[in-house]
């Protein structure tokens, strides 16, 4: 168990006027799962269409029509159980969930309250080098989104796009585990990470394609431990849940700051109420949405349209037997089999596509050196210039020439740099492209010796300063090299200007 | 031409058309001539003449060609909860002022596949939700029977009254009913016509107005069991696109008409037996009883003993899912929308949408419905009205196994009674109206009913038989023996 070798990290603190607190932190993820079409109707799940162009019948709540399942949402759900070595169930059930509101035409959302079709996972959540936390998770359970509602269009009138209508969710339930709001941000980017390596969820953020739904609880130091020791919520703090969170940046604040609310409260001798919250990021505060009174009678009960949900075993392991290497596996195995650093090796596997680019070009060649020029050369000129690693213009067939050429001694490093800037800009074969511009490092030690006697020859001045003060070796050996035309080795050119000044 | 062709069966229509000795188009305009003359009846809520007469002449084609379903020609009513292209389709609500659907149902598009003919849409109540019609957006339906001389207005019951008043009166050779409690067995038994509601999954839901999704099922209403035998024949079968229903082929119901019945196991329910049942039905039942005997048929008394449990089951079950399916009605996308006055915002366009758009009926059942779905109230109501049910089927599960082939009892509590007569009633008075039939829809099974024969003041009354579930062929045939011996032939006589 990969778990065993971390460390569990500190909850975060916060030093109250009277007191220290601890904060515990339980999440719903809403993440899109990825299909082509609805959940339970064939309209198109495409992002950016023209308002209310993917709507089906059943999507609109037309008279009359009935939902009808979209297996592959249901395998894109047990894959991302399985990813989070989650229970399957192979019985679960759609509920309704009853409220109104106009982008719902149904006026109510079918779910699955009662009968989930994943059960209980976990997420193994990195903070540092071997510190880990394992975040439990209850659930996963399959929804329908909603549409969308458009208040500023005109000044008295409010719009509805259901295009969204229907789009299957994942919620993804954690149990109250996670103990600050970094290990929250955390959370939320590795099970992000986990889905997009799945290919379940795009995780696009921005888009609301993943958004979570933070539960916030303050406890004095030890409660959490007797809640673990118990699973008794009585333990800990009444909680707030804060709607809607779909940037990392805002969720840290908005939890730290909710904290910071409830300990106020708490000190100054109030009671946390039960409530759902929003943030409100220009202001940087969370305010109350409704409380737990004012709360919907959401009156779930059975979809009676649709029969429970029975899946096979087999077909769970068919979806398993084709399951990809997760981010977990592939970091260890990048670490044992390249040399990585821990941090590289986060770094080269936060993204598949990245993953498997520095796969190709360390495939057959050092590792290190790979990861060195993935990692600077390339992702900093990707980021320089905002591409994406699927539209780099240096492959990584290119990219291995580049290192290829560097471990052979045929290039410097510097000469690589100029190289890798050619192939990005024009492109070629890195060997062919440095035969053609003659770009070649001198390791005739000959030559390079009767450069070198050459410029100690020409500047007696310098020979003598540098006797004096070794440091301004350098100098002579950028001579060399400048002499060279810049080809010469410059480890080798070193050697001999130290030998020859007879430092 | 044959005259009053409109008063044929499907079975001699369909054979005649065949054989050539009529045409669809003439069939059709007999009927049309037929609906016009019966709009004191107030069955059909929108007519579709043109319609008709177009599919008539490509029925007429068709047969030609030598290519000639059984429903090929014939003219039939289709119930307003039947969404049907381009046609109005409201649900008999004002709600759905308006609405025209840019879909055909499953069980329309197959009829009309099969080329059958559509003369119009048909009076309910609305939503069904009712059992005298009297909820209807379109006023009552009325029944073709009266009391003797009485001219007094009876219902056609409901909620497909206007089905059934249309198939009584030859406004039409057969219909689509529906039936969620009862609201085809039970006008069929008041208008002395056969009503079937086969077996839940049997018939597509798709694109039939929603009342409660557990219970509903689409059947036909026609002049005889052979014809509900071919018209169940061209509605059924398997539909991916309702989840519902089941995968399993149809077979040939008219063939299972064998007439013979010798040797078959008759339920009779003791907790059928209702206290204070008029003395007419009571004889009726002993009368179908005999005749099942005399057919060779063994009788056995049965026990149901969660029979008395099944209404108040329903009245929770059913209006707990309608209240879900009724929410879409909400004026934003289609139907009615109240005008809404200054500064209203999107809770007053529900409120006032809802209120002008749903009658007092349905408003009562969505009210009732989000009742027992409430929280601290769910387990009290919903719950345990989903036990109650799984108890029911458990009754009928236990006496099938035991050998019962079919189950005979009453199909109503009474003879048709008047318009208006239970205006001042409790509702719980209209709600006994299904008390025979409401066991048949929790339990999923298929009830048919049967018109046996006239009460003291000359109206129809019929009898129910319960099949074992997937076998309406079976159970066609057991009602098929019993027409056969009841040898009900009256008319009612035409005051319209």
């Amino acid at each position: 168990m990969l778990d065993l070798t971390y460390e569990t990290p500190k909850p975060k603190v916060i030093a109250g006027a009277k007191h220290d607190w601890e904060l515990v932190i339980g999440m719903e993820i809403h993440a899109q799962v990825s299909s082509n079409s609805k959940l339970f109707s064939g309209a198109s799940t495409q992002v950016g269409a023209e308002p209310n162009s993917n709507v089906a019948f059943v999507d609109a709540a037309m008279p009359g029509m009935l939902p009808v399942i979209n297996e592959f949402c249901i395998e894109q759900a047990v894959r991302s159980g399985l990813g989070l070595k989650a229970a399957i169930n192979l019985r679960s059930a759609f509920d309704r969930k009853n409220y109104f509101y106009p982008d719902l035409p149904q006026g109510y959302q079918i779910s699955q309250l009662y009968h989930p079709i994943v059960g209980e996972g976990e997420v193994l959540v990195e903070m540092g080098p071997g510190v880990a936390r394992l975040v439990r998770v209850e659930r996963i359970h399959l929804e329908q989104d909603a549409g969308k509602s458009i208040h500023d269009m005109d000044p008295t009138m409010s719009f509805v796009d259901f295009n969204r209508t229907g789009v299957a969710l994942m919620e993804i339930v954690s149990r109250p585990d996670i103990r600050g709001p970094e290990e929250a941000a955390a959370y939320v980017t590795k099970l992000r990470q986990i889905l997009r390596y799945l290919g379940t969820c795009d995780g696009n953020m921005q888009n609301g394609n993943l958004r979570a739904d933070v539960n916030v609880s303050v406890c004095r130091p030890g409660q959490y431990e007797k809640y673990q020791a118990t699973q008794d919520f009585a333990h800990l703090g009444t909680r707030c849940e804060i709607k809607n969170m779909n940037s990392m940046r805002f969720m840290t604040q908005a939890i730290d700051y909710e904290a910071r609310r409830q300990i106020a409260i708490l000190e100054d001798g109030g009671e946390i109420v039960q409530e759902t919250r929003l943030y409100d990021p220009d202001k940087g505060e969370t305010r109350s949405m409704r409380s737990k009174e004012e709360a919907h009678d959401y009156r779930y009960f059975p979809c009676p349209d649709l029969l429970p949900l029975e899946i096979e075993q087999a077909w769970v392991d068919q979806i398993a037997a084709t399951m990809p290497e997760l981010p977990d596996a592939k970091k260890a195995r990048f670490m044992a089999d390249f040399g990585l650093t821990d941090y590289d090796a986060n770094v080269l596997t936060a993204e598949l596509d990245a993953a498997g680019y520095f796969e190709a070009v360390a495939r057959g060649r050092d590792g290190k050196q790979a990861a060195n020029w993935v990692i600077n050369e390339l992702f900093g000129r990707l980021n320089k210039e905002g591409v994406s690693i699927t539209e780099t213009p240096v492959s990584a067939d290119q990219l291995g020439g580049i290192v290829d050429l560097i471990a052979s001694g045929e290039i410097s490093g510097k000469m690589a740099k100029d190289l890798f800037e050619i192939i990005w800009s024009e492109g070629g074969t890195p060997a062919e492209v440095a035969a053609a511009r003659g770009m070649k490092q001198v390791t005739d030690t000959g030559a390079i010796e009767a450069a070198v006697d050459e410029i100690i020859a020409a500047n007696p001045a310098q020979v003598e300063k540098a006797r004096a003060n070794p440091k301004l070796a350098g100098w002579f050996v950028g001579q060399v090299i400048k002499a060279t035309g810049g080809k010469a080795a410059p480890q080798m050119v070193n050697e001999l200007v130290v030998k020859k000044l007879g430092l | 031409m044959m005259t009053n062709a409109n008063e044929l069966t499907i079975a001699a229509a369909r054979d005649a058309l065949r054989k050539g000795e009529l045409s669809a188009t003439d069939l059709t305009m007999a009927c049309l001539t037929a609906m016009d003359a019966g709009d004191g009846l107030n069955a059909y809520v929108h007519k579709t003449p043109e319609i008709a007469l177009e599919q008539a002449r490509a029925a007429d084609a068709r047969i030609k060609g030598g290519d000639a379903p059984d429903l090929c020609g014939i003219p039939l009513g289709i119930k307003d909860l039947f969404c049907t292209k381009g046609v109005p389709s409201q649900a008999a609500s004002k709600i759905l002022n308006g609405f025209r659907p840019e879909y055909e149902s499953t069980v329309t598009a197959k009829l009309f596949d099969a080329g059958a003919v559509m003369l119009g849409k048909l009076n309910m109540d609305e939503f069904a939700m009712g059992s005298s019609n009297e909820t209807s957006c379109y006023g009552n339906a009325i029944n073709p029977w009266r009391r003797g001389n009485d001219e007094t207005a009876l219902t056609p019951g409901g909620s497909s009254g206007g089905s059934a008043a249309a198939v009584a009166a030859d406004l039409c050779l057969a219909a689509t009913g529906t039936d969620t409690g009862g609201s085809i067995r039970q006008p069929a038994a008041f208008t002395g016509i056969v009503g079937i509601k086969p077996t839940y999954g049997r018939v597509s839901r798709w694109g039939i107005v929603a009342f409660a999704s557990s219970l509903d099922q689409a059947g036909p209403m026609t002049k005889s069991v052979r014809d509900a035998a071919i018209f169940l024949g061209a509605m059924a079968g398997h539909d991916p696109k309702d989840s519902t229903s089941a995968d399993l082929p149809v077979p040939d119901f008219e063939a299972a008409l064998t007439g013979d019945i010798r040797g078959k196991k008759i339920g009779i329910p003791r907790e059928y037996r209702m206290e204070g049942m008029p003395a007419e039905i009571e004889k009726l039942w002993t009368d179908g009883i005999a005749m099942m005997k005399d057919a060779g048929a063994e009788i056995v008394d049965i026990s149901l003993p969660h029979t008395k449990y099944a209404l108040p089951a329903y009245y929770v079950i059913a209006p707990a899912e309608a209240s879900s399916n009724l929410a879409r009605y909400d004026g934003v996308r289609y139907g009615h929308r109240a005008k809404l006055a200054q500064g209203d915002g999107i809770t007053e366009m529900y409120e006032k949408t809802r209120a002008e758009g749903f009658g007092p009926e349905v408003q009562r059942r969505v009210m009732i419905g989000t009742y027992v779905l409430s929280a601290g109230f769910y387990d009290a109501y919903y719950n345990r009205a989903r036990r109650v049910r799984a108890l029911i089927k458990r009754d009928f599960d236990q006496v099938f196994a035991a050998g019962i082939d079919a189950i005979l009892t009453p199909a109503t509590p009474s003879a048709a009674f008047g318009l208006g007569e239970m205006a001042s009633a409790d509702p719980i008075q209209m709600y006994l109206n299904d008390v025979f039939t409401v066991t048949v829809n929790l339990a999923g099974l298929p009830g048919i009913s049967v018109p046996m024969g006239l009460d003291r003041q000359g109206l129809p009354l019929g009898l129910q038989l319960i099949g074992r579930p997937w076998e309406e062929g079976d159970l066609l045939n057991h009602a098929h023996v019993l027409e056969q011996a009841a040898g009900f032939v009256a008319k009612p006589a035409k005051w319209w």
